[in-house]
């Protein structure tokens, strides 16, 4: 479904990913892990068009998408859930769902879409007219979720979901992804929650100095001797 | 109090009011391209120069009521200000070496030609629109035949304002309840998250600059019955959307209103008590006190008590 080719990115002069290849299936989950700094977050923002790789390809449904305009990826089915949720603080918890369903399909089931954000976050739903920026860590993550899925994606990536979250609710966060999967949609995520995230996961892939380092099942990697003591202090 | 210092005080506050929805109009303008660009345009009262000698000639060739050629102006405004976005300042956006602050001296050099083109056109006389309703007034004692003091409301300041207020609210309803607005607003908060929601950015720069170059230009029909029109008005008006942005806080829309308001008040109230020369001494003081005392302006006032802090 995605495939990454051989990516190259630069901030300025600086290369930070070198040559990397990685592929998410249809309906799996798929993680990208690694320490801070490690390319991580650089690479969504590649997929997501929000930089470009030089040189490199990525394809979406056999599509390039390196050269299509960042803001056309949402239509084609893609959604990024950025680090630091990027809520529009300002506006309310519904202005923030219906600006993740402007375009095509979405905007014409934006209601129904909603119903259904409401019923997986019913937090959300009590505080629909409230300022997003009035929202507990939890709640922003969630609506940054449900903003996402308001734009029915068949891709979803998530830029480090837990970050900052209690661990009841690093684990409430985990189970709606594991639901957002068996709804059909593709899931890729990216996490220093390296415990949590390769529980969920069907496949891996470490990421080290802007490169893939290895890659297995999620179950494999957890008992991946380099995994282990990197990652999960054991 | 006595009676006649009553009235004096009411009549400036209500003369104040008047002019501070113009002045928010102005101002609004300002902050929405503020936000979205995140530079301050400083050919805004150039801008609005533009509107009134468009108004002021509909008036004098067609004899168009300036309160009806809004209608025509303001959208030739939005026009006129999505192209001097496109053209001229997007070219310089995408320039990565010319640092923001930078840019903005761009406007300051669009400001410069609109005001010298005008100068060469139409000669630096001072014209007013001899509008028919021009000294009109609605008196107190006409409605109220016993009423202790008298009270008056001039026609056109009185139209021009209710019209602003009018602008206003539908450019409130633009904001909050359309998905242009929306992602208008968006863009202001967040650009990145908001290309990544899927709106086209350059597209809202367009629509911004367009509607803020609308909004003054609309500014600008309502001070024609009011005001006197030259080339190089368009300074003082600059000058006065800067103050009430500062005031109101960067990139707010509620701000600017209220900034606006307080602007117009204060100046009202410095004319009154210490003399009409004293207005624009009064906009400086009341701006540095918003410095020292106020940085983050209105809006900061009002974010805190919204996220309840």
């Amino acid at each position: 479904m995605l495939e990454v080719r051989d990516v190259n990115v630069f901030y300025g002069d600086l290369q930070v990913i070198w040559g990397v290849s990685f592929h998410v299936e249809r309906a799996e989950i798929v993680s990208l892990i690694g320490a801070n700094g490690a390319g991580k977050s650089t690479l969504l923002k590649t997929i997501s068009g929000l930089l470009r790789p030089r040189p490199g390809e990525i394809f979406f449904e056999g599509v390039p998408i390196h050269t299509v305009k960042p803001y056309k990826l949402i239509e084609m089915g893609i959604v990024h859930v950025p680090e630091g949720r990027r809520l529009f603080v300002e506006m309310t918890v519904e202005e923030n769902l219906d600006m993740g369903a402007l375009k095509g399909e979405a905007k014409q089931e934006r209601e129904k879409t909603k119903e259904m954000v409401f019923e997986l976050f019913p937090r959300l739903k009590e505080r629909a007219r409230q300022v997003a920026g009035t929202l507990s860590g939890g709640e922003q993550q969630m609506l940054a979720i449900g903003r996402g899925l308001m734009a029915k994606p068949k891709l979803m990536m998530f830029d480090e979901p837990s970050l900052g979250l209690a661990p009841i609710l690093v684990r409430e966060i985990f189970d709606v992804i594991k639901r957002i999967r068996e709804e059909g949609t593709t899931v890729l995520i990216v996490e220093q929650n390296v415990k949590q995230s390769l529980s969920v996961s069907d496949r891996a892939y470490v990421l080290e100095n802007g490169r893939i380092v290895l890659e297995g099942t999620g179950e494999s990697m957890l008992n991946n001797e380099h995994v282990k003591t990197a990652y999960l202090g054991v | 109090m006595d009676a006649v210092a009553v009235e004096v005080l009411l009549q400036t506050l209500i003369a104040g009011l008047l002019l501070g929805g113009l002045y928010a109009l102005i101002g609004i303008g300002m902050t929405l391209i503020m936000g979205v660009m995140k530079i301050i345009n400083l050919a805004h009262g150039e801008l609005m120069m533009v509107a009134m000698y468009l108004a002021y000639w509909l008036f004098v060739l067609l004899h168009i009521d300036p309160y009806i050629s809004v209608l025509i102006v303001a959208p030739l405004m939005f026009f006129f200000g999505m192209a001097i976005q496109r053209f001229l300042i997007n070219p310089v956006l995408k320039v990565e070496s010319i640092l923001p602050e930078n840019q903005v001296i761009l406007t300051v050099g669009i400001g410069m030609v609109l005001a010298n083109l005008a100068t060469i056109f139409f000669t630096s006389d001072y014209r007013s629109t001899p509008v028919d309703y021009a000294s009109e007034a609605w008196y107190l004692s006409d409605f109220w035949r016993n009423s202790p003091i008298e009270l008056s409301l001039s026609v056109p300041w009185t139209v021009s304002f209710v019209m602003a207020v009018l602008i206003t609210v539908a450019l409130w309803f633009f904001l909050t309840k359309t998905d242009t607005g929306k992602s208008i607003r968006a863009t202001a908060q967040d650009i990145e998250a908001a290309i990544l929601m899927g709106v086209n950015v350059e597209r809202m720069r367009l629509i911004t600059f367009g509607l803020g170059a609308a909004l003054v230009g609309a500014a600008g029909c309502l001070f024609i019955p009011i005001y006197y029109l030259y080339p190089s008005l368009g300074g003082k008006f600059t000058l006065i959307a800067f103050v009430i942005t500062i005031l109101g806080g960067l990139g707010s829309t509620v701000g600017a209103i209220i900034g606006g308001l307080i602007l117009g008040v204060f100046e009202s109230l410095t004319a009154t008590y210490i003399g009409m020369g004293w207005a624009p001494v009064g906009r400086f003081v009341i701006f540095i006190i918003a410095l020292i005392f106020l940085p983050g302006g209105v809006a900061s006032i009002l974010r805190r008590h919204r996220l309840g802090r």
